[in-house]
């Protein structure tokens, strides 16, 4: 007879251990996926889990891939812990990459070296704004934050693709929805030669080791944590809430906002329609498997950046179609957001059967 | 416009507004009991894809939108799983129910690309369709489109006159208190997250079987999403939700409608408003402290763990 | 142990296929969409199965579908390149600066993009002449109208769209006087439901005709359901309506993807500007509904062998503007430089491009 205890207190050798259950068993699911459809399942899962990481110009992509989802969910790691749920990282990057953008284009000319730090303060200034609507709604109408978050993620994208058709558009594009490409004092410089990683990546390490600090040695960090915790608690210590709001949702309004304008003034180097495809709700998955904690969040983003770009690779090297990778990946989720039930439960094993 | 078109505009609308009027009368059942499940997109389309492969295959739509409900239900049982029994985050689960709906859609629909059947016809309403203008509009469609009225009107009965709907929004509302006089909270929230995905099943299959009777991938273009708005436009309510539906139908073709008419407006912004106004209608109805009852679920989205009681 | 004997294998696996593939040329699509999408990417992907059909042993052929319009894209294009492949076709214009790029850093690499206007020793671009088939279309439509009003559901008002609007439009005045037009903009290359709702506005204001520049066969289907006609873009649409189904005017690649590889084979391959219309059979007329009335039938026939025999171009002055400016001087075509900048609508439509 096996039955279900909880634990008094998390088991942190599950902690570790759950991850790995998750991934032995998405394996096991990935074998049984790719024999049946008839390719090798070790070439398969060699092709999406390792070769993303096998050469030094698949590391370097890793990096420029993982960069704006590790901003994103480092901001909303701290969200999620103060028990602000937004989901609003995608629109916060897209309007980022609006405002920096409009800007970058508004220096196209120019060759001064105050051009890319504006720019990219007026993409950290856009994502603050867009974060800080929803925050207001909820703080003054008490509006519920999940879904006015959505509600801007999907202006922010119509927004920006008003603006790449209208105002914002390559004069000399040919009618194509496109900005011109942006001067080189507005693009981020990559750091090693033949390789696209950018200055992104250590805005995203830089931040997600701030974040860290904010939470685990401040006193702010420590309301915050206690807030998530124990709400009452909290209040009755006196801590403010609507200060701790606002902290969370702007700071991560800043990075989402700096992950956007990072992707266009970095590897893509002008405005598209399609800056990012679903950057900000990839995070929030990316948060979750942090655990919450910024730290986790640079491990988690290495994976996720790992899987996606197994995925192009599976394409290109074995043929699979898209559509079994993004079967494999939603199964590997799965497996990875239920296995952590063994952090907090274990399984009893007893010989009477209980009737 | 002369008064054939406006009734043309609307006939149109109720059927645009239909796929999400399933989708959302299961969603706000769904988050009624406190659960917010964001796979719809992915629910949707395993409901378009099974239903369409099982009417091609056996030659009858009924059968594909039967297929398609318990579809949706099947994809709707992998989320309660994971989040009721499993504790597992209900935002972060929808997301990857979405990934994988998605990929596994594409994937099982692969050899009907192309592929064409018989979808349902439209049936007339005897008596009620020679009706003026309202006949037309509402009484010319095809069998779905008649169910879906019935559905909204039973779903109106049953949340606010029932016990059942009592009960489902205690456990929405107070899921601690709800279990305290012995409401069994996990087993609402899991017919509830079923029911939702039933519904999206059905609104799948709508477009699947209905509005363009093929499959292709991703052919549901968001309308998962939209119903979240939709349910939120609604604050909560059945009955608004049929309205609303309905008001982002006309929303989605009025553009379409005004270009040909020679009028230019920029379809981007113009895409834009449900959001817009469903933000509106949330910052007025939260605004007003006597309209409590028409706030969010108060549990929505947060776990519930009958073990863990103060 | 277990996992390096492992990655040893998969190396040796891994040497023995690029061993034996040092024969046959390597080819690589990159794909907007899906290749399940029944419109663009789906007419690329039957080009490339016509290439392995037509070469066998002598290609490879790789696809790389669902490539967002990003920073992804210039990986996906590289990693196809590292990949070994000779040549590689990116099949949507959001692919224009990151082909570029690649293209660059792999000179010994063709590239072939389609629908842009960039060149470059290595990179080539090509194009429909769908304006050709519009024409016709738009001839068609002029004759089978009974309230002398044809739909026409734009996706983006982009180049090729508009020109092949006014294509369309001079077709239908050639052959009807009273014919107009009306023309909706859908925001969208491929959303069925969204398609079938500007076909419905459509026929709502007494259109009976419908052309589209969407892809999906929704207009058509929604044509069919209220007995009236349209015409099928990009593949044979012709069984989604039967009866509606006047003709399909259908892309067809893979005639140019086996000229392009020929070319690599015999060392002959050049970067070109290259457009491709019913001379050759790049578009062909699919499935003619055999019920057309003779009158139509035959002018349909006369006007096709006009155009493919090159003795008559669709844009030939002199043709004014609605605005009233001479758009093509009198005995002048225009170029192909000139046609891929047409942002102006003929004499006649009344509407006004969307900005």
């Amino acid at each position: 007879m096996i039955r279900i205890q909880a634990r008094t207190e998390p088991s942190s050798i599950m902690k570790v251990v759950s991850p790995l259950l998750a991934i032995t068993l998405t394996l096991i699911f990935g074998c049984i996926l790719f024999s049946a459809i008839g390719k090798s399942p070790t070439q398969a899962l060699h092709v999406l889990l390792i070769a993303p990481l096998a050469d030094s110009y698949n590391i370097g992509e890793m990096f420029v891939k993982m960069g704006p989802l590790l901003l994103c969910a480092v901001g909303l790691s701290l969200c999620y812990r103060a028990n602000m749920w937004n989901i609003g990282a995608e629109g916060q990057l897209l309007a980022g990459a609006l405002g920096g953008s409009a800007m970058a284009l508004y220096f196209i000319d120019s060759e001064s070296a105050f051009s890319l730090p504006i720019t990219l303060l007026a993409g950290i200034i856009s994502g603050m704004l867009w974060a800080a609507i929803p925050t207001f709604l909820k703080l003054r109408f008490n509006s519920n934050l999940i879904l006015t978050t959505i509600m801007f993620n999907y202006i922010a994208l119509y927004l920006l693709i008003w603006a790449v058709h209208g105002p914002l558009r390559d004069p000399q594009g040919f009618g194509f929805p496109e900005s011109a490409m942006f001067a080189d004092s507005t693009l981020l410089p990559t750091l090693f030669e033949s390789s696209r990683i950018h200055l992104g990546i250590v805005f995203a390490i830089v931040s997600a080791f701030i974040a860290w600090f904010i939470l685990s040695k401040s006193h702010l960090g420590f309301q915050i944590r206690v807030f998530g915790s124990d709400e009452p608690a909290a209040r009755y210590a006196g801590f403010s809430s609507k200060k701790l709001s606002w902290f969370v949702m702007l700071f991560a309004g800043a990075l989402a906002g700096l992950a956007g304008v990072s992707e266009t003034t970095g590897p893509i180097g002008q405005l598209v329609p399609n800056v990012s495809p679903g950057y900000g709700y990839s995070a929030i998955i990316v948060a979750y498997l942090g655990r919450l904690h910024p730290l986790g969040a640079i491990l988690a983003a290495v994976f996720m950046a790992v899987l996606y770009m197994g995925g192009d690779l599976a394409q290109i090297e074995m043929g699979i179609p898209v559509a079994v990778v993004s079967m494999f990946q939603g199964v590997l989720l799965f497996f990875l957001l239920a296995c952590d039930f063994f952090i907090n439960n274990r399984l009893a094993f007893s010989n009477q059967a209980t009737n | 416009m002369d008064s054939d078109l406006i009734v043309q505009i609307l006939f149109a609308a109720v059927k645009t507004g239909t796929p999400l009027l399933f989708i959302a009368l299961g969603e706000v059942i769904c988050e009624k009991s406190g659960v917010l499940n964001l796979g719809q997109e992915g629910m949707m389309l395993m409901g378009a894809v099974v239903g369409f492969l099982a009417a091609y295959g056996t030659g009858s739509a009924g059968l594909g939108v039967l297929a398609a409900m318990l579809m949706g239900c099947v994809m709707s049982l992998i989320f309660a799983v994971l989040v009721l029994h499993l504790g597992a985050n209900q935002v972060a689960t929808g997301l990857a129910l979405t990934i994988f709906g998605t990929g596994l859609s594409a994937f099982i629909g692969s050899g009907v690309v192309g592929q064409t059947i018989q979808g349902f016809q439209p049936i007339a309403v005897p008596l009620l369709s020679d009706i003026p203008f309202i006949g037309k509009i509402l009484f010319s469609h095809d069998i779905l489109v008649y169910s879906s009225f019935v559905m909204t009107f039973v779903l109106m009965f049953v949340v606010n006159k029932t016990r059942i709907g009592l009960t489902l929004k205690a456990v929405g509302e107070n899921p601690h208190a709800a279990n305290a006089i012995g409401i069994k909270v996990l087993r609402v929230r899991y017919l509830a997250v079923m029911f939702g995905g039933v519904m999206a099943g059905i609104s799948g299959a709508y477009m699947s079987l209905v509005y363009t009777p093929m499959w292709v991938e991703n052919m549901t273009a968001g309308r998962g999403w939209i119903a979240l708005a939709l349910v939120v436009f609604a604050s909560w309510r059945v009955g608004r939700i049929m309205l609303g539906a309905y008001l982002f139908g006309l929303a989605s073709i009025m553009h379409l409608v005004l270009q040909g008419l020679g009028w230019s407006i920029s379809p981007n912004l113009l895409a834009m408003l449900p959001y817009v106004a469903t933000v509106v209608v949330m910052v007025i109805i939260s605004a007003d402290k006597f309209k409590e009852k028409l706030l969010a679920p108060r549990a929505l989205g947060k776990p519930f763990d009958p073990r863990q009681m103060a | 142990m277990k996992l390096k004997s492992l990655l040893v294998s998969l190396g040796l696996l891994a040497g023995a296929s690029i061993a034996q593939s040092a024969e046959p040329l390597k080819v690589g699509f990159v794909y907007v969409g899906p290749v399940g999408d029944l419109g663009w990417s789906y007419e690329h992907d039957m080009g490339r199965k016509g290439l392995e059909e037509y070469f066998g042993d002598k290609v490879k052929t790789t696809y790389v579908e669902n490539v967002p319009e990003g920073a992804d894209a210039e990986r996906v294009i590289t990693q196809l390149a590292k990949a070994g492949n000779d040549l590689i076709f990116t099949t949507s214009f959001g692919f224009m600066n990151p082909t570029v790029k690649v293209a660059k850093r792999f000179p010994k690499v063709k590239f072939e993009h389609a629908t842009g206007y960039k060149l470059d020793k290595n990179l080539g671009t090509y194009v429909l002449r769908t304006y050709e088939g519009r024409y016709i279309s738009g001839v068609t439509a002029g004759m089978m109208t009974k309230t002398n009003t044809i739909g026409y559901i734009g996706s983006f008002p982009i180049p090729e769209v508009i020109r092949d609007i006014n294509a369309a439009y001079m077709g239908a005045k050639s052959v009807n006087p009273d014919v107009k037009m009306k023309i909706v903009w859908a925001n969208t290359w491929y959303d069925p439901g969204k398609e079938t709702d500007a076909a419905n506005a459509l026929m709502d204001q007494g259109v009976d005709v419908m052309l589209q520049h969407t892809d999906s066969p929704a207009p058509l289907i929604a044509a069919e359901k209220r007995g009236l006609r349209a015409i099928g873009q990009a593949s044979d649409q012709s069984k989604f309506a039967p009866s509606a189904h006047i003709f399909s005017v259908r892309d067809n690649w893979t005639p140019y993807y086996i000229k392009e590889v020929q070319a690599v084979m015999d060392g002959t391959w050049k970067s070109q500007d290259f457009w491709g219309g019913f001379h050759d059979d790049m578009l062909t007329l699919a499935s003619i509904n055999p019920n057309l009335p003779k009158d139509v039938r035959a002018k349909i026939d006369t006007t096709l062998a006009s155009i493919k025999s090159g003795e008559f171009k669709p844009f030939t002055g002199p043709i004014k503007d609605n605005k009233g400016n001479i758009a093509v001087p009198a005995n002048h075509s225009l170029t192909d430089q000139e046609l891929a900048q047409v942002n102006w609508y003929v004499e006649g439509i009344t509407d006004e491009i969307p900005h």
